[in-house]
């Protein structure tokens, strides 16, 4: 594929994360924090961020299936998943997470339990998208191009 | 019995008469004589008138007008007849009445001659006075009797009967009027002999109100009683003063007693009020603190979608704009800018009205804050217009390098100052000026510059000595002591712009209160500024006020105690003293700079920044004086300054100046700099294409003029672009090499605060946990700062500082002991590693419980450039 189209076409990807809320301006902190000497910092960082999300909805999942539901530590669960997201600019799971807080703070089984669907389906969908713009980023930089700013 | 001769009658009248005297109480004497039945016939013939009865005429009393004694009647006939012979004048009426005929005089009579004692008859009418009267009456005998002679003896014995006459009316009053008090006396006499009937004899029958004085009363006849009662004519007069004292005590405790009533109530009124104030009160401070909750609330609510707007607005600005584009842009970052700025100035605001606000001791260089504020006013002074407005700072060289108080307060106050300054300065200068008040107050030759054109843009300004003419400070020196550290400074903005309304000046310091309702709309702002700059000045220990003329200027001066730092510098950590100035100093330490300028305050600003950088410094205000010094060259002059206004002037076509540079021969010539007002016109290199000529844009900074230097005459280049440009520069020349420690139970959170860290050239360590924190802060240790979360699992950053606090606080004392050695702890004494809050909440809650648990201050999470410079800028200056 062409260079140019490629890079256009990572641009208006990217523009468009921005616009339907997956992403905030968290991001772009984020990838003007990538330079020579780091990198790869993006990419790390959304890598560490998967892992940590999927073991915390692995987690919060285990702990609505329990009899006797935890919820002090549930909210400190996704505590953590909103800080992450907040951090790497996941806006929409970012947003859920603090209705999720307070359905655990209310004890809210019900509202936990569809908050955690959808924490899981954004969580899905973002994490395709970045995927996705990794590639993206990768094929330019394979194709000998640089990453448009 | 023979009729007694007519003389003997008249003799016995006379000499009763003249006798009458002797016998005061008696109204007459008669005499009647014993007659017999059987001597009646001859009686009468000798005496030449019959006896007359008398009983009759007591039964029908007759007027005294009308008396006749001829028409009585004569007496029947009788065994005896005591027919009154004798009579005093005044009674002769009763001449030839038969005594014992009379019902009274009868039984007198023989009660007489039987006792032989004088008998008192019961009170009667008298004859002809119609007067009430007693007759007493004594029996007169033929010889003499023995004592014991018996009333048969008495009554043959007998001759006659002797009577006296007592009116008793007259009696009483001849006696009352002895007494002389008639008039208030009233007596009664009356015969009690019948107690149960008792007859009056003298006074009115008036009402017996019981008030009277009883006496009995001895007329000499054992038979009869009598009585004097007396009474007070008047009623007892009313006890007027009595009356009227009791009255008016009546009318006293009436009213007193009303007063205390009303006092009572008035009382239990205003105890009501209170009460009801308190409820007031209480409601009041609850709706306060829900106020307060509720801007936090709004303002974090607002921040952070305006942290977005921002962000975005600067992604924005480093796309491909066109030029209304970028003007757009720029707009709308400023006004988002402002918003976030009044957030956070309502916030301020809430905190020191409610008292919450806590001022910082900290170890700072008020050189380099008042640096920082004028590179931070230097961009919006170039903005202004087509004139430039110069700035300068000003401080006097008795201020110490380091004082200990609130940085972050008083570089507010200056900004805000500056900042309305700013507003409403079109052209012209602002000053700040810096003096310990001790100099102020000793010296009167502090600048005259008021009245002359001799300011430092030669534009008139308002005098700043009027601006504290209020102070206390000033009225009362003896309250400065000269052995305690506190250094008392005061500190003027001077401005030559429009000025302040007369009509507003009052309520200048009143929040919310613009000047004109339309100045927001022309120049924004809220009007909350100087009340805050207000209270945080009063926190200071100090006193704010202003003198502004319009059209001529304002100058607002404030005064601010802190303490002295240099004699407790030791202690604290040698990373918290400004590095830049220390090191630059050196490099330039001992030159001689030749400033050539004719204006005095301007050139007094340009020495003093000069003189920080360890530079000797000789102004000259004539071109031609200092070509002379160069050209004298006893002491070599390193650097000529020249002030574009001589330079336009007076060297701009002339060749004579360099001329004279270059013919110097010895050592190297001295470097030309050219000292301009505004940044533009540095970009527009100076025509005369002298090579060695730079131009210094202003407002003056050392870290400029520094930089400059280096640039120009190589010395200790590091390499370090000029700094101030823009935050992510000086974040760098802030951060870089610094070992960070950050504490974050989030790998996430962790790895992108370390990335951000990590690109402004800090070398980041990281952490998961608290105790691990605790760990490796225990000094000794390498790291300048924590960035510490809040909120973590096992332990939080609250109680991870705490501990941290604890920790260095005990290291200390032991060193200060001796009980450990300095050297172990890479000789630092004092340690405190500068910990900052990470925490997504900038609920003002939290900030306050950061500053409790020894926390230095917080950021923001995610980290946003400007925020992270601002805080990290008080710590690593």
């Amino acid at each position: 594929m062409d260079l140019v189209q490629l890079q256009r076409q990572l641009v208006d990807y990217r523009t468009s994360l921005y616009h339907e809320g997956f992403l905030d301006e968290q991001f772009t902190q984020l990838q003007s924090l990538q330079d020579e000497n780091n990198p790869d910092f993006v990419v790390e960082v959304v890598s560490l961020f998967f892992e940590d999300s999927e073991r915390l909805l692995n987690e919060l999942s285990k702990a609505l299936e329990q009899q006797v539901i935890d919820f002090k530590r549930m909210d400190a669960q996704v505590h953590q998943l909103k800080g992450s997201s907040s951090s790497i600019g996941a806006h929409r799971v970012q947003k859920l997470c603090i209705v999720f807080r307070n359905y655990c703070e209310a004890q809210n089984v019900e509202g936990c339990l569809k908050c955690l669907q959808q924490v899981k389906h954004e969580y899905g969908i973002i994490k395709t998208k970045l995927e996705s713009m990794f590639q993206l980023e990768q094929q330019i930089l394979n194709a000998g191009g640089s990453i448009p700013v | 019995m023979a009729k007694p001769p007519r003389l003997l009658i008249r003799t016995f009248a006379r000499y009763t008469e003249r006798t009458a005297f002797e016998r005061p109480l008696t109204s007459g004497v008669a005499y009647a004589v014993r007659v017999l039945h059987s001597e009646r016939e001859q009686f009468e013939k000798q005496q030449g008138w019959t006896i007359k009865r008398m009983d009759t005429l007591e039964q029908n009393p007759v007027h005294k007008d009308d008396y006749n004694p001829d028409l009585l009647e004569p007496s029947p006939i009788q065994e005896e007849y005591a027919p009154v012979i004798f009579a005093q004048d005044i009674v002769s009426h009763v001449v030839s009445l038969d005594m014992l005929s009379g019902q009274e005089d009868s039984k007198n009579v023989l009660c007489a001659r039987k006792s032989g004692k004088g008998v008192l008859t019961a009170p009667f009418r008298l004859l002809k006075t119609n007067r009430l009267g007693v007759i007493l009456t004594f029996a007169v005998y033929k010889r003499d009797l023995p004592l014991n002679a018996t009333p048969t003896e008495r009554i043959q014995a007998t001759d006659g009967y002797l009577g006296g006459v007592f009116d008793i009316e007259s009696l009483v009053e001849k006696l009352l009027q002895q007494l002389a008090s008639k008039q208030t006396i009233l007596v009664n006499v009356l015969d009690t002999t019948n107690q149960s009937y008792p007859i009056s004899m003298y006074g009115s029958n008036a009402s017996n109100d019981g008030l009277e004085h009883v006496s009995l009363l001895n007329f000499g006849d054992p038979f009869r009683k009598h009585e004097m009662r007396c009474r007070f004519k008047q009623k007892p007069p009313w006890p007027w003063l009595g009356i009227t004292t009791s009255i008016g005590i009546l009318v006293i405790a009436l009213l007193v007693g009303h007063i205390f009533h009303a006092t009572v109530n008035r009382l239990a009124k205003v105890e009501d009020d209170c009460h009801k104030m308190m409820e007031l009160k209480k409601q009041a401070e609850a709706a306060d603190v829900a106020k307060s909750q509720f801007l936090a609330t709004v303002s974090h609510e607002i921040r952070t979608p305006m942290n977005g707007v921002l962000g975005m607005l600067h992604m924005l600005m480093d796309t491909d704009l066109d030029v209304t584009q970028l003007d757009y842009v720029r707009t709308a970052q400023a006004s988002g800018k402002a918003l976030v700025a009044l957030i956070n100035e309502v916030l301020d605001q809430a905190k020191i009205k409610s008292g919450k606000l806590e001022l910082e001791e900290v170890q700072f260089d008020l050189r380099a804050i008042l640096d920082d504020v004028l590179s931070l006013f230097s961009g919006k002074s170039q903005d202004k217009g087509v004139e430039v407005v110069q700035l300068a700072v000003y401080i006097s060289d008795q201020v110490p390098q380091m004082l200990i108080g609130d940085p972050g307060r008083f570089r507010q106050i200056i900004i805000n100052l500056m900042g309305n300054s700013i507003k409403f300065t079109e052209k012209g200068h602002i000053l700040v000026t810096v003096h310990l008040v001790e100099e102020v107050i000793d010296s009167i030759e502090v600048e005259t510059e008021s009245s002359s054109e001799n300011t430092l843009s030669g534009f008139p300004v308002a005098d700043r000595r009027q601006s504290w003419k209020g102070f206390r400070t000033f009225s009362q020196e003896g309250s400065i002591n000269p052995f305690s550290h506190s250094i008392s400074l005061i500190v003027s903005v001077e401005d030559t712009g429009e000025g302040i309304p007369l009509e507003a000046q009052s309520r200048v310091f009143t929040p919310f209160m613009q000047v004109d309702p339309s100045i927001s709309r022309t120049h924004g702002g809220t009007g909350i500024g100087l009340s805050i700059s207000k209270c945080l000045v009063n926190l200071m220990k100090g006193e704010i006020g202003f003198v502004s003329i319009p059209k001529i200027g304002s100058t607002f001066t404030f005064t601010a105690v802190f303490t002295s730092g240099s004699s407790s510098s030791k202690k604290y950590k040698s990373q918290q003293i400004n590095k830049m100035s220390n090191s630059v100093s050196s490099e330039f330490y001992g030159m001689r700079a030749l400033v050539m300028d004719p204006r005095p305050v301007r050139a007094k600003v340009s020495k003093y920044q000069i003189r920080r950088l360890g530079i000797h410094v000789e102004v000259v205000s004539q071109w031609k004086q200092g070509l002379s010094s160069i050209r004298r060259g006893s002491n070599a002059i390193n650097m000529v300054i020249i002030e574009q206004e001589v330079w336009d002037k007076y060297l701009n076509n002339s060749t004579l100046f360099f001329d004279t540079l270059e013919k110097i021969d010895y050592g190297t010539p001295p470097k030309v700099f050219l000292l301009s007002n505004s940044i533009s016109s540095s970009g527009a290199n100076i025509s005369t294409g002298v090579c060695n000529m730079t131009v210094i844009p202003k407002p003056w900074r050392a870290s400029m003029l520094a930089a400059a230097l280096q640039r120009t005459m190589g010395v200790g280049n590091k390499g370090n672009p000029c700094n101030g440009q823009l935050p992510s520069l000086s974040l760098r020349n802030l951060l870089l090499g610094r070992k960070i420690l950050i504490v974050d139970d989030n790998n996430v959170n962790l790895k992108v605060a370390a990335g951000a860290l990590k690109k402004y050239g800090a070398d980041v360590v990281s952490a998961t946990r608290g105790i691990e924190a605790i760990e490796l802060l225990t000094p000794p240790h390498q790291f300048d700062a924590c960035f510490m979360d809040i909120q973590m699992p096992e332990m939080d950053g609250f109680e991870a500082t705490r501990r941290i606090r604890d920790m260095e606080h005990n290291i200390n004392n032991r060193i200060h002991h001796g009980e450990l050695s300095v050297e172990a702890y890479n000789n630092v004494s004092n340690w405190h590693v500068s910990i900052l809050a990470m925490t997504a909440d900038v609920i003002q809650a939290t900030h306050e419980e950061c500053l409790r648990c020894g926390m230095d201050g917080y950021v923001s999470k995610p980290f946003e450039a400007e925020q992270l410079y601002r805080e990290v800028s008080r710590f690593f200056q």
